[in-house]
């Protein structure tokens, strides 16, 4: 029963992509290459890609700057959400200001990041941080929140140290809220890194697309993007894999499908 | 400490919590004393919300008496920390299991907390398990146990530790009557065979005089309003009696605090 389920699934999506695809065809028979070009043209720029190391180099520096922002936004969220949990007085301090900085747009971080720093890695590094700094700290914060009072009664009953605590109890129970924050993350940094890139680097998916806008080359503006879907819908997949594992304690009901 | 001793004294013990609204402060616990000696199993018995469970956590340590102080084996329950590792176990009202662990990762939790080797912990918590009559659902998470089964479970984690005292919160109200029975008879075999102290927190005055030793009656805020010991070999018509006087304080509200020994078989 659960691989029909899922044989349907992917059915269900390769037709909408497909349907998507065909519409784009027939678009490009009537419209020239520059606005749409045609589906072989485009998969034959992907595949150049794929296949050419230094290209293929650009997307994997960009997928590098992706984790990196990420883990920094993730180890100093943590850090800030469980000093948040802790003490409601810090919690009083730091809320206005991750409040204040989520309504900061990603281009302003841009801006400032190139006024104030010089290195090229680290101005994208700061501002993957700051874009993805309030998301994840409040995620984690919700998740330490959700702690059930009854088990961590129950686990302080038999007198633990704190880095048992964490261990047996804080760990497990924030987990799906810290995978819930990876997913959410990296589609915004997935968008941020473009503008990023596009506006202060020398190399990766973002400063190829601005390649392709200055030689109003569409097909290979689509295949650069498409480089960065497809590293966002693995990176993705790979989590609603770890998640699957991890929690595979939950139940499911037959009905919930 | 001396055996004679006994092991949890509760001194003119006062509880107060602040009211939600914080406007002045709910009285639960007022100048409660009473003592409890070492091998005794002592059951507590009072309506919903006489403030059993909140005497339950000053004993567990889990919260601090506003004034008045708590002994458990001659230590201060909430300040002495690290003193209890493994000296108490709980077996609270819902059975608390962790969802991400297995049966058997449950019971193990109280001896990994208690850095036990990993080899001797497993054969310790499987052993509690088949005591259980859990064998072969080791492997089980939680969800896919009945509410008898998880109630064992956390049963056999709070005796796995082989605590000196166990604290039981209500333990089986959540159970249909035949398996409530099932483990009240269980656990108090357990609890004798294995020689521990026992406080149960109860409402239902059946199940005081099946597991206890001794039977204290709480009115609200709670203080003793009725003590009785009660004894195995009690005839049934002095259990009925004993049964209808408690019946008859617990609905009461009067100040009297009266000790009967239910000992006798008459």
């Amino acid at each position: 029963m659960k691989t029909d389920r899922r044989l349907v699934r992917a059915l269900q999506a390769i037709i909408s992509i497909g349907v998507l695809a065909g519409a784009w065809q027939i678009a490009s028979l009537f419209f020239p290459p520059f606005l749409f070009p045609s589906i072989p043209a485009i998969v034959t720029r992907t595949m150049e890609i794929f296949l050419s190391r230094p290209l293929l180099l650009d997307v994997l520096v960009t997928a590098g700057r992706i984790f990196a922002g990420l883990a920094g936004a993730f180890v100093l969220g943590g850090a800030i959400a469980m000093l948040m949990a802790r003490s409601q007085s810090f919690e009083n301090y730091t809320n206005p200001i991750l409040v204040f900085f989520q309504g900061i747009p990603a281009l302003s971080w841009v801006v400032i990041a190139i006024i104030w720093f010089h290195g090229i890695e680290f101005r994208i590094f700061f501002i993957m941080v700051m874009t993805t700094l309030p998301a994840f700290t409040f995620q984690i914060l919700d998740a330490l929140r959700s702690m059930s009072k009854d088990l961590f009664e129950m686990t302080m009953s038999f007198r633990p140290r704190r880095s048992t605590l964490f261990r047996v109890l804080i760990l497990p129970t924030i987990i799906p809220g810290i995978l819930t924050a990876w997913k959410v993350n990296l589609g915004n940094a997935a968008r941020v890194v473009v503008v990023a890139e596009l506006v202060g680097a020398t190399g990766g998916v973002g400063y190829e697309l601005l390649r392709q806008q200055q030689l109003f080359d569409m097909a290979g503006a689509i295949a650069w993007t498409l480089q960065l879907v497809l590293f966002v819908l693995i990176v993705q997949q790979t989590i609603v894999g770890i998640e699957s594992v991890m929690l595979r304690y939950r139940a499911v009901s037959e009905r919930a499908m | 400490m001396s055996a004679e001793e006994p092991v949890i004294v509760l001194n003119e013990v006062t509880k107060e919590f602040q009211r939600q609204n914080g406007r002045g402060e709910f009285l639960a616990v007022d100048r409660l004393s009473f003592t409890i000696k070492r091998g005794e199993i002592v059951a507590v018995l009072g309506k919903t919300g006489c403030g059993k469970s909140t005497v339950f956590n000053l004993i567990a340590g889990l919260i601090e008496p506003t004034r008045g102080s708590v002994r458990v084996l001659g230590h201060d329950s909430f300040h002495e920390f690290a003193f209890f590792r493994g000296k108490i176990g709980i077996v609270f009202q819902g059975d608390r299991l962790m969802p991400w662990r297995t049966a058997m990762q449950n019971v193990l939790l109280g001896l990994e907390i208690l850095d036990a080797k990993r080899k001797r912990a497993r054969e310790i918590a499987g052993s509690w398990l088949s005591r259980l009559g859990l064998a072969g659902h080791e492997n089980d998470y939680p969800h896919a146990l009945s509410g008898g089964m998880r109630q064992r479970v956390s049963i056999a984690r709070a005796f796995a530790v082989d605590p000196e005292i166990l604290l039981c919160d209500e333990p089986f109200s959540a159970l249909d009557e035949m398996t409530a029975r099932t483990l009240r008879t269980e656990f108090t075999r357990l609890v004798r065979q294995n020689g521990k102290t026992a406080v149960f927190v109860t409402h239902s005055i059946s199940e005081a005089l099946q597991v206890g030793d001794r039977v204290l009656v709480f009115h609200r805020p709670a203080r003793i309003a009725f003590e009785a010991a009660v004894s195995r070999e009690m005839a049934p018509i002095a259990q009925e009696d004993l049964r209808q006087r408690i019946l008859q304080v617990m609905e009461g509200s009067g100040e009297t605090t009266e000790r009967i020994d239910g000992s006798a078989t008459g």
